[in-house]
């Protein structure tokens, strides 16, 4: 690879520098503050604040609430991500192949992507709602007694739906570049070697895709876990009661509803070192296996 | 259009939009939305045209938990509201913060205006108070639990609204369910089956006096007497007597709304709001008791909010404040208030003028409330005061829902709550010292 060279030392720290500004200020320093309030206990107008050391930390994971809700935060990433996956991906290939009014159909796909999340489960509490809920009648005609918001699973059920019905149009146009990426000469050698439509996706298509399928990987992981806070926060109308929540939901809930500073801020820092973690992980061991052409 | 023209027009708007140069502006920070933020807005404009001196901007801050979360970020950046509404859950964050508020019988003390704890009524007194019994927020909007019933179902079924939670498993439940209704729905089961439930039979709630004289409070939520009431909920459930929607309010009002839950138990100031929404007679009495835990039931807890008047103002808004209160206290307003929202008047010159004026012979049921919260006093019933409150409700709820669900039993349940509910209140005095 060739290198470029500044001849200024400062001249690359200079162009870089409201980068690294934007993160100082929006990323570092109130990690900084979150990492320091998480020894203390505070009273919330700052009055008072009694250093506690680890406590926090102990606190939380002597909890059997924080563990529960940690137990469904992984089982509800895991579901979210494979399934947003997935039907996007069975999705891509699909529209792939059409040939006629392609482009309606892939815009009516990427259509919900413009929803915002809160609007997403305000979708999600009207058409699962207890009474007047259409969705809430499909499953009570195949005998299903669904209670949005009684019930911790089918609360949980609705979550999963409305989460992975806002992220498959992303994942939807990402498979759809990096299919239509895919050189015409591979697909037609391909062809000649194998007649089996399903095995040429395996052998040879989806490894292609595999660059844009470990990025949506991440994104969909993160998402899960960061991004549908709107969706839960509208489903369980702001007061999780017994109904499940995840991690990130949690911060919220003990920081800015029941104004527990320390204890929040130790969730948060939590939070940091399992995306940390994840990051390190996913990089180190899944990179390695995926080739770039 | 000359720039002359435009100037002059422009200083014209400014004028007019502006209030007379003498004003003092204060604001008012409050959590009170729909048909009830309606009612609060007018009290403000009445009280802005009723003087030339002040004026007062109500805000509207979202839910009360917000707005309580809203108030303390911007007392941390000095930009506070000069009042802020502060729900029942969130009083002891706020009165634990001590130089956060200004206490309401100083406020009044030191601008001259005249204050009697006793011209209010003896249910909201001291709930708002320290332990001494000086008022620290003027307790604004004051409800509490009361049974609705509708009263169309309840002759269809041959049955008039019960007195005793006895009454109601062997009589009013069975026949309201024969007549094809779901007999009872609640809204707040940590308000109306916990706190209320406490004040109802005079048990008592928390340590220190129910937590008035001391930051080291344990909870007493772990009695058996709740303990069998749960018990009791769950098995009427199961027998079709109690139906439960959730943790959230409304899910649990609309089956009432709608005809199907035959009554419900909410909060005396949604009565306003069922007048509007419902077309069925509706008439309502006061919170059931177990006969069996107390024969002699005493007065419940307020809920709703206070109103804190916020430190680091001037002393010409601080004596705007003081006005408003004034204002706010007057038999008046708080007439005005409590016919539009079902909210309890706080004084007695209030409740007297809605008597005078005939209001509850047109409407019996606006008088439960305060009925309720009139009744002989009890060792434990003047209220409590917890920190962290509001997760400790959230604990219940989570507990409750389980319960309900049947993923637990009432005895773990109740272990759990007075577990966490300690731990938290522990943090609590933590972050106090």
């Amino acid at each position: 690879m060739k290198r470029a060279v500044f001849s200024n030392p400062w001249l690359p720290i200079l162009i870089l520098s409201p980068q690294l500004a934007i993160i100082a200020v929006f990323f570092y320093w109130p990690a900084g503050f979150a990492i320091q309030s998480s020894f203390f206990l505070q009273d919330p107008f700052g009055f008072g604040s009694t250093f506690v050391g680890v406590s926090n930390y102990t606190d939380l994971f002597a909890s059997s609430e924080y563990l529960r809700v940690a137990w469904f935060t992984i089982i509800y990433t895991v579901l979210v991500t494979f399934f947003s996956l997935a039907i996007a991906l069975l999705l891509a290939v699909k529209a792939d192949n059409v040939l006629r009014g392609a482009k309606t159909y892939r815009t009516l796909l990427m259509w919900v992507y413009a929803i915002a999340p809160p609007v997403a489960g305000l979708m999600g509490v009207m058409l699962f709602d207890q009474s007047t809920g259409p969705i809430t009648e499909l499953f009570g005609a195949f005998g299903w007694d669904f209670r949005l918001g009684v019930n911790y699973w089918d609360t949980a059920t609705a979550m999963i739906i409305v989460a992975v019905w806002k992220q498959v149009p992303v994942n939807f146009i990402f498979f759809l570049s990096g299919l239509q990426s895919i050189p015409r000469s591979v697909r037609e050698a391909a062809l000649i070697d194998n007649r089996s439509a399903s095995g040429r996706f395996w052998d040879v298509i989806f490894p292609l895709l595999a660059p844009t399928a470990f990025f949506l990987l991440i994104i969909n992981i993160t998402y899960a876990l960061f991004d549908t806070f709107g969706v839960i926060d509208t489903l369980v109308k702001g007061e999780p009661g017994n109904n499940p929540m995840t991690l990130v939901y949690k911060v919220f809930i003990d920081g800015f509803r029941g104004n527990d500073l320390g204890g929040s801020s130790a969730q948060s820092v939590v939070l940091m070192v399992l995306v940390l973690i994840l990051t390190i992980v996913q990089f180190r061991m899944m990179e390695r296996r995926i080739h770039y052409t | 259009m000359s720039l002359k023209t435009l100037l002059a027009a422009g200083l014209l708007t400014g004028a007019l939009a502006t209030p007379a140069v003498a004003q003092t502006e204060i604001t008012w920070w409050h959590a009170m939305g729909g048909q009830l933020g309606e009612s609060l807005n007018q009290i403000a404009e009445n009280f802005n045209a009723s003087q030339d001196d002040y004026f007062v901007t109500p805000v509207f801050r979202g839910t009360y938990e917000e707005t309580l979360t809203a108030g303390i970020a911007a007392f941390r950046a000095g930009e506070q509201p000069n009042i802020i509404q502060v729900f029942d859950a969130g009083a002891a964050t706020v009165i634990g913060a001590e130089g956060a508020v200004i206490p309401v019988e100083e406020m009044m003390a030191s601008n001259g205006v005249d204050f009697d704890i006793n011209d209010y009524i003896s249910g909201v007194r001291y709930f708002y108070a320290d332990a001494d019994g000086t008022m620290i927020g003027m307790p604004f909007n004051s409800s509490t639990p009361v049974l609705y019933y509708n009263e169309a179902a309840l002759e269809e079924a041959g049955v008039s609204a019960p007195t005793t939670w006895e009454e109601f498993q062997d009589v009013t439940g069975p026949a309201l369910r024969d007549a094809g209704y779901i007999p009872l729905a609640q809204s707040h089961l940590p308000w109306i089956f916990t706190e209320n439930f406490f004040s109802r039979h005079d048990l008592q709630f928390a340590s220190n006096n129910n937590g008035y004289e001391g930051l080291d409070t344990e909870i007493m939520v772990n009695h058996p007497a709740i303990r069998s009431h749960f018990e009791a909920l769950v098995r009427w459930q199961d027998e079709g007597l109690f139906s439960w929607y959730g943790t959230g309010w409304g899910d649990n009002q609309q089956p009432f709304q709608q005809g199907e839950v035959a009554m419900w138990l909410g909060s005396s100031a949604s009565w306003g709001g069922l007048l509007e929404t419902t077309d069925f007679p509706f008439s309502a009495t006061m919170l059931p008791y177990w006969e069996a835990v107390n024969p002699e039931p005493t007065q419940t807890f307020i809920g709703g909010a206070a109103l804190f008047a916020m430190a680091g103002h001037s002393d010409d808004e601080n004596a705007a404040t003081a006005a408003f209160f004034e204002y706010l206290a007057s038999a008046e307003a708080q007439y005005d208030w409590h016919t539009a929202t079902g909210y309890v008047p706080i004084t007695q010159a209030a409740y007297e003028l809605a008597t005078e004026r005939g209001h509850y012979e047109e409407f019996p049921a606006a008088e439960v409330a305060i009925n309720q919260l009139t009744l002989p006093a009890g060792e434990f019933t003047r209220g409590y005061r917890m920190g962290f409150y509001v997760q400790i409700r959230d604990v219940m709820n989570r507990e409750y829902g389980r319960i309900l669900t049947d993923e637990t039993d009432v005895d773990s349940a109740f272990e759990a709550i007075e577990e966490e509910a300690n731990r938290l209140l522990a943090r609590f005095a933590q972050t106090q010292g």
